[in-house]
């Protein structure tokens, strides 16, 4: 199963349509699209709107790969969860964001090497049919639970400091 | 010592849930804009607030007073929020009461500080950023929400 999030800011059909063009050629696999104010029919994917946080785990925690709009919330669980994860930005010149801070979000995560990024529909594709071909098992968790500690640290002496 | 954590659904609250072990031992409540996110902070006060963006002026009004409704009430020691809009207005009220506050930029705005981040900056006691680039006067930069 493929878990596409999309968040809760604002639609984002240029990804729905996408993964509904793609699902119609993966053979049947089931794409579960967490999504709001889709504007057209779906064909090959089952559109939900926001799910509650156990809901969510339960979907995310089935799927073998999630594809998400580059929202930090997503990438954050599926980083935590070891789950393959493929972000596509929203694109502010479109009318899908407030501003093109995914792309700045993308543009870091990609240097650090956390995340593989489509930056349209057609790399999505791309990107989309190599991952599944070489998926394998959970690649286990890549970050912890937490932020760092150094941060941590920092937070909770000043809240302490008179 | 009780402290108020603030966050948006969303990345916001994944980030602010990825800061716990600095609140350990504190009275903590929290707030946030769906009531289900209750579920995932058991054993803390919750709060349920209308989400409110730049997209909306008016429900910024409503949720502005609800936060400040809240804080008031609680009276807490401290308040920490990291984003958006709703946390910006719960440092605002924390400010007005003379209540510690603490911004944490998110991780996505990595080659400016957000938007709230660069109101908060003018008015709160610590800010911090998650991207040493972005570190400056009064700015800190103490690592990030991965590890």
């Amino acid at each position: 199963m493929i878990f596409v999030t999309t968040g809760t800011q604002a639609p984002f059909n240029r990804l729905v349509k996408a993964m509904d063009d793609i699902a119609g050629d993966l053979h049947g696999e089931e794409v579960i699209v967490q999504a709001f104010g889709v504007n057209f029919e779906t064909k090959n994917i089952k559109v939900v709107g926001f799910l509650d946080p156990l809901e969510y785990t339960k979907i995310f925690d089935r799927s073998r790969l999630i594809v998400s709009h580059a929202g930090i919330g997503s990438i954050l669980s599926a980083l935590t969860k070891g789950k393959p994860i493929i972000v596509m930005p929203r694109n502010a010149d479109l009318n899908e964001h407030r501003d093109n801070h995914q792309y700045d979000t993308t543009k870091n995560m990609s240097t650090l090497g956390y995340v593989p990024v489509a930056h349209d529909e057609v790399e999505l594709r791309e990107i989309l049919t190599s991952m599944l071909s070489t998926l394998g098992k959970d690649s286990g968790g890549v970050i912890g639970d937490y932020a760092s500690v150094s941060l941590i640290d920092s937070i909770r002496s000043f809240i302490l400091k008179d | 010592m009780k402290v108020i954590a603030i966050a948006s659904v969303g990345g916001h609250w994944v980030e602010l849930q990825r800061l716990m072990p600095a609140f350990s031992g504190m009275e903590l409540v929290f707030i946030s804009t769906r009531a289900s996110l209750a579920s995932t902070v058991t054993g803390n006060k919750f709060y349920s607030i209308p989400d409110a963006n730049r997209w909306n002026k008016f429900k910024l009004l409503v949720v502005l007073f609800e936060v400040f409704r809240i804080i008031y009430n609680e009276k807490p020691d401290v308040i920490i929020s990291t984003g958006a809009a709703p946390g910006l207005m719960g440092l605002a009220v924390g400010k007005v009461l003379r209540i510690k506050t603490i911004w944490v930029d998110t991780i996505a705005s990595a080659s400016k500080l957000s938007l709230s981040g660069r109101i908060a900056k003018k008015f709160v006691d610590r800010i911090y950023t998650q991207w040493p680039n972005l570190a400056g006067e009064n700015i800190i930069y103490a690592g990030n929400v991965l590890s």
